[in-house]
């Protein structure tokens, strides 16, 4: 087997060096009645295969699903198409970078460190905070995390979710402090970003949660929120799910906020099913003790030469163990490096350009939209998402668009079944990927399909 | 009249009457290695004995430093929220991390006197 | 003897100093083309972004140069042994990158209808076959993004269990030598941590477990083979004991590469497991990850499951599972959801091409040949160095410093002449449980030729320390692009991002 080096020989001299007659003599300490001897009695599994029947097989697997590489894909809610460069997957495919560990020993380890170090600074740029971690998971889990954090910070026990925020994140927040002593208000989806928060704040609010853009596309200016949360001791929390939006709009530090959180992936990586992103976290300098998650530091060696360290260790499970800021150890290296080296090559011209090039194309198709009969456009503002109202379920269309070819929209019935009224919304994504002949596409499948 | 105690933690505690002013050890300061950063307890807090007081940290641990006593901080050492290094370089002067009042003087009959602390590090080789 | 090289720039040779990113900015430069946009009338509502950013502006040729010096600055797999204990870091395939880039893969989107996304479900169903097959688990949760938050998915239905049960238990038994991640998991979910001590042979002490173990217990966290290296042979009688009193008994599997194919964890008497895919399963740990960590369930904790899953319909097509309220409607309890989206997808593609590649054969090949080299370390380095416990060992092996009592170098500065020598260390200082710890674990994917050079310079190392050299450590590493870091300065003062000068 290609990846297991040891000969018969190496096996024999090394047996012969350690004292015993056979491998199986190694594995003496497992309990004779659950012990192994026979893979194949034991598992309904194949046996090993060699590089072209896994290629065969995998991409027969692959064959099953349409992709946006044939289909035109206008899908977003939450997980966003970009172009990434063609640089970007050949320097994250350098074995220095793909088969690194953690750094831990920084002394050969500076290539990752100065990359989460520029990576942590461009995070605390885009979204106007003072400071940010080295990654979470992904920005579900990041928005749980900064729920917590929220409770700690300010020693109260209730998060306010608003309804904007992806379900994702909601459920995952509510998930992550289920067994905790603090309460999770989810308020119902906010379609229209008409929602009264202000009217929600009290004494005992830890915080609370918003994203923008929302998730049926408008955007809010949470400066008003944010002082008035402050007032009430509470923290603001805001949550976006399309970073690229932060090239063209108002950053949430800008607007007042305490923790900002992210799901970085449109910039990192494509759609992939969904994983894995990486998630964003970002705060003001006077919280990050309380903050989870690994973070890199600069410092000097004993040279005097400036370099790179993880630090503030102490917040971490495996020191602190069961009084850590989080259990977090492995968080998502590789897709932040993928974040951190596209952010690098566009630079700001290219950062700002492509946002503005992705709103410029969802304003020209939500108004052509809008043309189709039976259609409106339910966003008065968007980045480069917005929501459609149907004269049918959406969900139904999507159907119709994809038998044609088209990955048209996600239903918001897909992540809201119990709301009836919201049956006929359709979310539609335009970015740079989405040419004029593709829009012009999807126009013309939508008008036949709901004639 | 000051009189020093010390307890089985690493802990001292300088009484005067029914204040008190407390740190760690020169010997545990040593075996924390650099201290990084300190948080003590805020002003006006009640601790018990043996309960977690304040604490310390080093690059690669945290440790809880325990109230030797119980009663109430009068104030936390702010010096050592700037400059973490004292405890180091002065932990049985300039590196104190707060001052109490005692609620119950007999406790401190539980507690070592230097000779019996300095027996006691020793013993740990 | 330092290296007393200098040279005019700095730079030294293939090594190559490199500036941060902001500090070779100019206005404007990019490494993209874009379209001009012509102008229009926009919707931002008047929230259109005033001011500059500050992100610097490179050209692809620099961007390039910038990474590949930084890379070479790095240690990885692809260099060279890497011998970090329970880290199990074995060589990462690249076929798994290809596979995972197929577009058929890579470029399909969440939440695209069910109906155009069936080889990804059918790919989710397929791994979570494996991971049941191979551990005799009924069911598996695959969503948990790394092992930690699979221990926290595994504690939640253990908690949601005992809800169900209509019981309140407080406490969970963690063995002295348990990674941190399980008392940080444990208190996540409302529990309070309790230590079970060892005995002298490194196991879990049966009886001083028997004695604790009350109606006051939810779990045993246990890790199987143990942080030393050790398999607990006790393990089914302690699932026994845990069971008796109503408690679950939650595996951590960071070490499950030692034992996959060799038995099956539910023959042990375990209630969840953990798996990481990027140990066990070879997939890239990426400077940091992404991991993956599915935990396998046992039939009584399965009710409670996360979402989402992959069901198989009997019309044979494959449906995700993505809402409570439809669980709990076909008889699930689930705690709720642990991340967004589906899981860490591209890690299940990469996994998957490993499994098929290994087979059942392979696997059972390679978790053989994981402990034998481990053996193999702790047979030639025990009279030079001080092994913790006898052996037999599992995949890793844990040494202490007592060999080095009377150098003055320690384990921290034999680790770092192990770097000048061309090896990144071993895990040090872990488990706590004994003195300035060593654990070393080669994987099945080094070859003697790769063990024999590290036992050498390892002997040599010791020899070294022995003979009172004890400078010469304490000055490394003098070969790496930099040297011993001031971490205390890095934590006092820290220094988190980059900002420019004030004008």
């Amino acid at each position: 087997m290609r990846y297991l080096p040891l000969t018969a020989d190496d096996r024999r001299a090394m047996l012969a060096a350690i004292g015993v007659e056979t491998v199986e003599d190694l594995f003496r300490d497992l309990p004779a009645s659950a012990r192994i001897q026979d893979p194949a009695a034991a598992f309904d599994l194949p046996d090993h295969q060699g590089e072209w029947e896994i290629e065969q097989a995998l991409s027969a697997l692959a064959g099953q699903n349409l992709s946006a590489a044939t289909a035109p894909s206008f899908l977003g809610a939450g997980a966003y198409r970009h172009h990434t460069p063609a640089a970007l997957d050949y320097l994250i495919q350098r074995g220095e970078f793909l088969t690194a560990y953690t750094p831990y020993q920084p002394e050969v380890s500076q290539g990752t460190l100065q990359a989460l170090f520029e990576f942590q600074t461009q995070v605390a740029m885009i979204t106007g905070m003072e400071v940010a971690n080295a990654s979470m998971y992904d920005g579900a889990t990041a928005c749980a995390e900064a729920a917590a954090m929220a409770c700690r910070v300010t020693k109260r026990k209730k998060v306010l979710v608003s309804g904007s925020v992806h379900p994702h994140f909601a459920e995952t927040t509510t998930t992550f402090l289920r067994y905790t002593d603090c309460e999770v208000e989810v308020l119902s989806p906010d379609v229209f970003g008409l929602e009264d928060l202000l009217g929600r704040l009290d004494d005992d609010l830890a915080c609370v949660i918003v994203q923008t853009p929302g998730f049926f596309g408008p955007l809010k200016d949470y400066t008003t929120l944010a002082e008035a949360a402050h007032e009430y001791g509470a923290l603001l929390v805001v949550a976006t799910t399309e970073p690229l939006s932060l090239g063209l709009v108002t950053s949430p530090g800008e607007m007042g906020a305490d923790i900002v959180v992210a799901e970085g992936q449109s910039l990192a990586t494509p759609p992939g099913f969904g994983g894995p992103g990486v998630g964003l976290f970002a705060t003001r300098s006077k919280y990050v003790r309380q903050m989870p998650g690994r973070l890199c530091g600069e410092t000097v060696d004993v040279d005097g030469r400036r370099g790179w360290v993880l630090t503030l260790s102490t917040r971490e499970q495996h020191i602190r163990r069961e009084k850590a800021t989080s259990n977090i150890c492995t968080n998502s290296g590789l897709i932040a490096l993928a974040f951190t080296i596209h952010m690098t090559l566009l630079g700001e011209a290219g950062f700002t350009g492509l946002a503005e090039l992705n709103h410029a194309r969802a304003c020209a198709a939500a108004d052509a939209l809008g043309k189709v009969k039976g259609v409106r456009v339910l966003s008065q503002t968007f980045f480069n998402e917005f929501a459609l109202s149907l004269p049918k379920p959406a969900e139904q269309v999507v159907e119709a668009l994809a038998a044609r070819g088209i990955l048209g929209g996600v239903p918001a019935s897909r992540f809201f079944p119990t709301y009836p009224e919201l049956a006929e919304v359709l979310l539609v994504t335009v970015t740079e990927m989405n040419s004029d002949e593709q829009v012009a596409a999807l126009v013309a499948a939508l008008t036949e399909i709901l004639a | 009249m000051t009189t020093l105690y010390y307890t089985e933690d690493h802990e001292w505690i300088a009484v005067d009457g029914d204040v008190a002013t407390v740190g760690i050890t020169a010997y545990a300061a040593g075996q924390l290695g650099d201290v990084v950063f300190v948080e003590v307890p805020d002003d006006g807090k009640a601790v018990s004995k043996g309960k977690e007081a304040a604490v310390v940290e080093s690059v690669k641990a945290a440790s809880d430093v325990y109230a030797p006593v119980s009663g109430t901080v009068i104030e936390g050492n702010q010096a050592l929220v700037d400059n973490p290094a004292l405890v180091n370089e002065s932990p049985e002067g300039d590196g104190w991390f707060f001052r109490m009042t005692l609620s119950d003087i007999g406790e401190l009959s539980g507690l070592m006197d230097k000779t019996a602390y300095e027996a006691l590090i020793a013993a740990a080789g | 003897m330092s290296t007393s090289v200098t040279t005019l720039t700095g730079n030294r040779g293939l090594q190559v100093e490199e500036k941060l990113i902001f500090e070779q900015d100019q206005p404007g430069r990019t490494a993209v083309d874009l379209p001009a946009v012509e102008p229009y009338l926009d919707r931002l509502g008047g929230l259109r972004r005033r001011g500059a950013i500050g992100l610097p502006g490179l050209s692809e040729p620099q961007v390039v140069r910038h990474y590949t010096r930084l890379s070479q600055k790095n240690y990885g797999i692809d260099t060279g042994f890497y011998p970090l204990g329970s880290c199990t870091m074995k060589h990462n395939p690249r076929l798994n990158e290809k596979m995972a880039r197929l577009p058929g893969l890579a470029d399909i989107h969440p939440f695209q209808p069910e109906s155009t996304v069936q080889g990804a479900l059918k790919l989710m169903h397929q791994l979570a076959h494996w991971l049941k097959t191979l551990t005799g688990m009924p069911a598996v949760a695959l969503s948990p993004a790394a092992g930690a938050h699979g221990e926290l998915c595994g504690v939640m239905a253990i908690r949601a269990a005992l809800e169900a049960r209509g019981e309140t238990r407080t406490k969970v038994l963690c063995p002295e030598s348990a990674h941190g991640t399980n008392p940080a998991t444990a208190a996540l979910v409302g529990f309070e941590v309790e230590s079970i001590p060892a005995t002298a042979d490194g196991r879990v002490d049966m009886a001083a477990l028997k004695a604790r173990l009350g109606p006051d217990v939810a779990a045993f966290m246990v890790t199987n083979p143990n942080t030393c290296g050790l398999f607990e042979r006790d393990i089914i009688e302690i699932s026994q004991a845990v069971h008796q009193v109503g408690a679950y008994v939650y595996m951590d599997g960071a070490n499950y590469n030692a034992i996959v194919g060799r038995v099956r964890v539910a023959d042990l008497g375990v209630d969840a497991m953990h798996i990481n895919l990027h140990k066990t399963f070879s997939t890239p740990h990426g400077g940091g990850g992404p991991g993956s960590g599915p935990t396998v369930l046992s039939a009584a904790l399965a009710p409670y499951a996360p979402v989402p899953y992959v069901v198989e319909q009997a019309d044979g097509a494959f449906h995700l599972v993505e809402q409570v309220l439809e669980a709990t409607a076909s008889g699930q309890q689930p705690f709720g959801r642990m991340k967004g989206y589906h899981g860490q997808f591209g890690v299940f593609v990469r996994a998957l091409s490993y499994m098929m590649a290994m087979g059942r054969d392979g696997l059972f090949q390679a978790s053989g040949d994981a402990v034998l080299n481990a053996n193999y370390l702790l047979a030639r380095l025990s009279a030079a160095l001080s092994p913790s416990f006898d052996g037999p060992v599992m995949h890793e092996a844990l040494f202490d410093d007592r060999f080095l009592k009377d150098t003055g170098v320690t384990t921290l500065d034999f680790a770092k002449a192990m770097i000048d020598e061309g090896f990144h260390p071993m895990t040090m200082y872990f488990p706590l449980v004994v003195h300035g710890a060593l654990l070393m674990e080669p994987t099945e994917t080094e070859s003697r030729e790769s063990l024999d050079a590290f036992i050498e310079a390892v002997l040599g190392l010791a020899e070294r320390a022995k003979a009172g050299d004890a400078e010469a450590f304490q000055q490394a590493p003098r070969l790496t692009p930099r040297r011993r870091l001031d971490e205390t300065a890095a934590a006092r003062r820290p220094v988190l991002r980059w900002t420019p000068a004030v004008e």
